[in-house]
Order: C-alpha cells, then structure tokens, then sequence
C-alpha cells in the first residue's frame, strides 16, 4: 500500500462508497487479523474499552455470531439487541432508538435491518461509527469483502476474473455488494436467473446478464450461488422450487462448463438441492466455509478502521 | 378593507383577453374595473415595474389535511401557504378524516374557508370513504360546493365503479379527477429502474400509472364523459393522452413541478422528502413532461401539496409516508421553464391560473373587466434561499429545501384584498 494512505471512512454502509483503494486496504488489513484466529489464545487487546452494539432488526444468526467473535477476539465489549427485544414493538422509531443507543456513548452500532438505507439513516443521528451487516436488498459489504478475500487467497487475484452469480439477483444485497466489489476491483460479473429475479437495469451496475445458465457458467473462474425463496409477499417469482433446482440449480455436470478450477460460493445457508446440489456444495471445489471463516478476519478489520477514524 | 387599487406599469399577462402589455391594472371595489370606469381619487397604487401582473394562480391538487390531521396541515395554514406561493384559488382533495364524502363534511370545510387567506374549492369523494366500493351522493355534494370528485390518494380500482362514475358526476357537471393507478403494481416505494436497483427499494414501474391512465381515457372516451388525469408522471401516459386528445376525448391532465424538476436520481441519499406517488420517474419522462407542458398535451400545473410531520418522514424510506408540500415553490419552480424557453409567459399563466379554472369550472383565471380580482404579481428576477425559516405551511416536507429559487409572487390579492406582499 502506497504511503501516506489512510482509510478514510467513518461508517462502512456500502461497498459502493469504497474506492479499490480502500477494498485492497481492508483485505489486506484482514489478511494481517486472519493468523489471530488460529492462536491458542484467540484475543488481542486492540479494542479493549471499547463498546460495540449489534442492532439486528431482522433474524439473522452467522453475520451476528460473526461479528460478535471478531469484536471479542479485538477484546470489545458487544452487546446485542434484537428486534423482538427492542422498543420498536413499542411503537418507538428506528431514529428514537438510535438517539438512546447514541446517548449510551457506543464507538460502533452494526445494524441490520429490512429496510434499504436504514444504516445511511441511523449514521445521520449517531456519534457512534455505523456498520452495515445488511439492509433490505441494497447492501451486504461485509459479505461482499469476505467474498473478495476468499477468491483472492484462492486466486491470488481479482483481476480478469469472470464471476458468475446465479439466482435470485433481485432480493439479494449479497449480490449487489458482490457486483459492486468485483466489478471494481477488475473481474467481470456475469449474472443469470429467471426473469423474475433480475432487477431493472442491474447491468448499470456492471453486471452483464446473461440468457442461459451455460452461458454464466462457461470457463467462469467463480461460480456464486443465492439462496432461494419461492414467493415474497404474495409476488409470484417462482412456481416451485422443483423447477427451479432442475432449470436453474448447479449440478456437477453444469459445473463442468466452469474452469476446472472453479470455486463454487455461497452467502449461506444452502438449501441443499435447490440452488445447489448436495455433491457440489461439499464437493472439492467448495470453498463455502473458508468464506466463513474469512468472514471473521473481515470484521475485525472492519472494526479496526473504523475505530482509527473516530 | 380597502379593494380599490391601481396596480402601476406591470406587464399585464391575461391570456382570456389576449392581453400582454405593460400598464396599469385598476380595480374597484373588489373587481376589475373596465375600460369605461373611472379611478376614484387617491386611489392607493401599488408599483408593479419590472413584474408581472397576472390573474390569480389556481392550484386544482392540494391537501390541506383539516377536518383529520390539523398537525400537519389546516385550512387557515394551507392557504396562507398558497397565498405565498401566489394561488388565489385551491382544491382541496377529499383523503381528510372523515373523508369529505357527504355534504356535511363540505359545508364545515366550507365554513371553515370563509376565514381562509385563499379562495378554497373542495374537492368531494368519488367512493363512500374512498373505499371504491358505492359511489358517494355525489349530487348533494354539488349542491353544497363541492367543484370536482376524486378518490385521491387511491385508485378507482373497479372499472365498473369508474365507469358509473363518470356517468354520474356528468350530470352534475362535475369533474372526476383519476388518481390513475394500478395497485397491483404500485407496490413499491420509488421508480423501478437503475437506481432502485441501486439502492435496493422495491419499485414502482412506469407501466402501474399508464395502464390507468389508458382504461380511464377508453372509459371516456366510450361514454362521452369528461375526465382529468392526475399528476401525470410518464411519457408513457403523456403519449396515451395525447392521442385520445386527438381523437377528441374529452380529457385533460395535469403533473406537478417535482415532475418536471427532480428525477429519481434525487432519491439516491434515501431522502424521505423523494418519496411521492406516484413517484419521481427518469430523465427521459421528466423530458417528456416539459415537452407535453409546451406543447398542451398536459393543461395545468397542480402541486399534489401534501404536508406530512417529521413523524411520518424521519423514518425508513420503506415506511416514510408519500408527498411533498408545494404550494410555496411551485412558481419559482415553473420559472425554471419559462428561462429555459420550455414555455413562454403566457402558457405559464395558462398552466397555473387559466386551464385549472377552466377545467374545474369556476370563474377565476381571467382579468376581464367584471371579474372578481384575484391578481397575483410575479418578480421573475427576485431570488431567495428556500430554507425553513421561509416555509409558511405547518409541514417542512420538501426535498427543495436550501434551494437558490429565481422569481417568486411578491403580491397577492383576493377579490381586491391583499392577502399576501413583499412590497413596500
């Protein structure tokens, strides 16, 4: 890294407000965090005294489990509050709450809520430093990171990569952060799932969107599968999640289309055999639980920057 | 009060005389005086150089929240609002609580404008509480005062509903104004395209107001009734009505200045205050738009004015309630055009003071001698800071807050009474 970088963001609400610049810092500053993991003391005094609040408006157990080991691994005292637990049954607002959590004096509030932007709305009424652990469909960044450290270790690049992502492209900030991510850091995203689950326009986003699951998949270097939900809301996107897994689901022999070398992804949990074949999801080229296992190192590095910004 | 006035070397812009030229304006005793009259001595004079004198702007889409949600918006509040922004005349949509769908609620809205700063035209229901179910005595409520019905706010879901409805309001002479919208498809919470994808919020496709927009055209057209198409948003509906007024369809249209201003590029911070419906759409509508205000294919500009508090807007954008206060910038905003040569001087009064009377009905929008003078008068070089210490409504809902705005009314006046002024 260039001398005379610093990272220059307060709050972590997308990857879309990150420069290469910045993702290439984090990554690297994770790299540096992941070794910490594999200590048989598994802590370090970098955060002591500090308190961080996990805000989580909607269910959610390995991206909260994940931040809370990387808090406590940095030696910050986490506290969690979820939604069932929190005033907003009461009918307080999600602004109401952030004044009182704020008047608490926490360094970092992580949030995830169903609404997009809620994050960019809580950081406008907080002193504290925000992190977003997903909102609505808009963002997932630190998925989106873990996701770029894990093809990097596996590749030793993210350059002139092809990606595709496959699925429910429409109600996935997975998706959307990983768009952003790769496509900024250099590999091309290819993107495939029925129509109903392509958003609008998502090619402005860099996304190339392809017209058959051969075509995604073809000498792909990652090969990134969503979870899949058969209806939302009364919308009809699906009609069963039978169909789905034979038109749209990755099977080994669709795989083959792929570089040998292929990594096969996915944000979890798996439905196994919708998305993504039970011998495909273990299967050699896998690297589903490395993505967990970075997720820690990615949050850690998170929390780090933020804190040299307050 | 005093209703006797000569306003003094102002470009008179009336459009129902043809007129446009610089002189004076001389009003007695509440009217505008004819050729013939003869000014009483020491008439007090108002100096109008270097602005327009126009005939009172009429805003035919306002809510102005009272009997229901007086935190908000009342009648008094509203219509000082208007004045400010240079409407002699409102329309006040019937969504209040309890909804204006009977002639009781007519009367007290009525009652209640007789202190009002501006002339005010109630708007009634077309459905019993705006439920789209029975149609509301739609005759009484003529009969007390209602100019035009509408279930705004709502679509008229049931063709057949729509289709009596037009019927009926047309023997009455009454207007039906269509919130024109297919609510299967309006789901979501901002323009579906590029950027609601980029921000991750639900959608509302273009195709949502069009498809009402053309069933509401074929339902006129096919009983020979009268119908006027709310806040237009699409060039999509721009074209549907452009055709059908080709083919003689009695229809008219009307979008508001956020429509021709904004895009939904605006939305990208999740501002609250960019949440309307319909909502803000691409460039290529907002183009389409100026284009249909130029050319006539759209007859008036309607603010769609509708005050929420901070309890409705300082929240998520999902939850965040839809609207836009207007009335106070709605002028300045419709400047903008008439600089960029969109529009001249005599169709921005046509958009705003002739066509909305004319559609409605009543007798405004006119400086011919013997009308009641409702006159407002534009500085179109006077700038100002739209900031909250500015705003006259109750609300601050406004995503033109801290905007640098050119030309404004600086006088407006009420059946001879001054009701508004920024002149010494």
């Amino acid at each position: 890294m260039a001398t005379g970088y610093y990272f220059p963001h307060r709050h972590i609400l997308g990857i879309e407000q990150l420069s290469k610049e910045d993702i290439s810092y984090i990554l690297g500053t994770a790299d540096s965090f992941k070794e910490i993991s594999d200590r048989p003391i598994k802590k370090v005094p970098t955060l002591r005294g500090h308190t961080i609040i996990n805000l989580f408006f909607e269910p959610s157990t390995r991206t909260r489990l994940s931040f809370e080991v990387a808090a406590k691994r940095m030696s910050a005292d986490t506290f969690n509050i979820s939604a069932s637990t929190s005033s907003t049954t009461k009918g307080e607002t999600l602004v109401d709450t952030a004044k009182n959590i704020s008047a608490m004096h926490p360094d970092i509030i992580i949030i995830r809520h169903s609404s997009s932007g809620a994050p960019n709305l809580l950081s406008r009424y907080v002193k504290a430093a925000v992190i977003n652990a997903g909102d609505g469909a808009h963002e997932h960044p630190s998925q989106g990171l873990l996701d770029l450290m894990t093809v990097k270790e596996h590749r030793g690049t993210l350059s002139g990569l092809k990606v595709a992502i496959i699925g429910d492209i429409a109600h996935s900030r997975v998706a959307h952060s990983d768009i952003v991510g790769f496509t900024k850091m250099g590999s091309e995203v290819h993107v495939y799932g029925p129509s109903t689950l392509i958003p609008k326009d998502i090619n402005q986003l860099g996304a190339v969107v392809c017209t058959s699951l051969e075509q995604a998949v073809q000498d792909a270097d990652v090969v990134m599968t969503l979870r899949i939900q058969r209806e939302r809301q009364n919308d009809p996107l699906l009609p069963s999640l039978r169909e789905y897994s034979r038109r749209f689901g990755i099977s080994r022999s669709v795989l083959t289309l792929a570089r040998p070398d292929a990594l096969v992804m996915h944000p979890g949990p798996v439905n196994r055999g919708v998305e993504l074949n039970p011998d495909v999801a273990d299967g050699p080229q896998s690297v589903i639980l490395d993505q967990v296992t970075n997720g820690v190192a990615v949050r850690m590095a998170l929390l780090y920057l933020v804190m040299g910004n307050t | 009060m005093n209703t006797t006035w000569r306003i003094k070397n102002g470009r008179i812009i009336d459009p129902t005389s043809n007129t446009d030229h610089i002189g004076d304006l001389l009003i007695i005793d509440g009217c505008i005086a004819g050729p013939d009259q003869v000014a009483p001595p020491e008439v007090p004079e108002i100096d109008a150089s270097g602005c327009w004198v126009v005939p009172g702007l009429t805003d035919m889409h306002v809510h102005l929240r009272e009997p229901g949600a007086e935190y908000k918006e009342d009648i008094l509040s509203g219509t000082r609002a208007a004045v400010a922004g240079g409407f002699t005349g409102v329309a006040c949509m019937p969504n209040t609580s309890p909804v204006n769908d009977c002639m009781a609620v007519t009367v007290m809205i009525l009652a209640r404008a007789g202190q009002a700063a501006a002339r005010v035209y109630p708007v009634g229901a077309i459905s019993k509480g705006i439920e789209g179910h029975q149609l509301a005595e739609l005759g009484e409520m003529k009969a007390a005062g209602v100019v035009a019905v509408s279930d705004d706010g709502h679509p008229v879901r049931d063709s057949q509903l729509m289709r009596r409805a037009l019927e009926y309001a047309g023997d009455f002479g009454l207007m039906v104004i269509s919130h024109s919208e297919e609510s299967a498809l309006s789901s979501g919470v901002m323009n579906e395209g590029a950027m609601s994808t980029r921000l991750g919020l639900k959608g509302i496709p273009t195709a949502a107001e069009s498809i009402m927009v053309y069933r509401d055209i074929a339902l006129a057209e096919f009983t020979g009734k009268k119908v006027h198409i709310a806040h237009v948003s699409t060039a999509m509906s721009i074209e549907l009505i452009r055709s059908a007024k080709a083919r003689g369809v009695q229809v008219t249209a009307e979008t508001a200045p956020h429509y021709f201003t904004l895009t939904d590029e605006a939305v990208a911070g999740y501002d609250t205050n960019t949440k309307m419906n319909p909502p803000l759409r691409s460039a290529a509508d907002r183009e389409a738009i100026r284009l249909a205000l130029a050319d006539g294919t759209l007859d008036a500009i309607a603010t769609d004015h509708a005050p929420h508090s901070i309890l409705e807007k300082e929240t998520e954008f999902d939850t965040a309630a839809n609207g836009i206060i207007g009335l106070e910038t709605a002028l300045p905003l419709a400047l903008v055009l008439v600089r960029d040569k969109v529009i001249d001087e005599k169709q921005l009064v046509k958009l705003m003071a002739v066509n909305p009377a004319t559609i409605l009905g009543i007798p405004a929008g006119t400086l011919c001698s013997g009308a009641a003078a409702d006159v407002t008068i534009i500085d179109p070089k006077r700038e100002f800071l739209y900031t909250e210490d500015e705003v006259v409504s109750k609300s601050r809902n406004t995503p033109f807050l801290g905007w640098q705005l050119q030309g404004r009314a600086v006088l407006t006046m009420v059946g001879g009474e001054l009701r508004y002024s920024l002149l010494t």
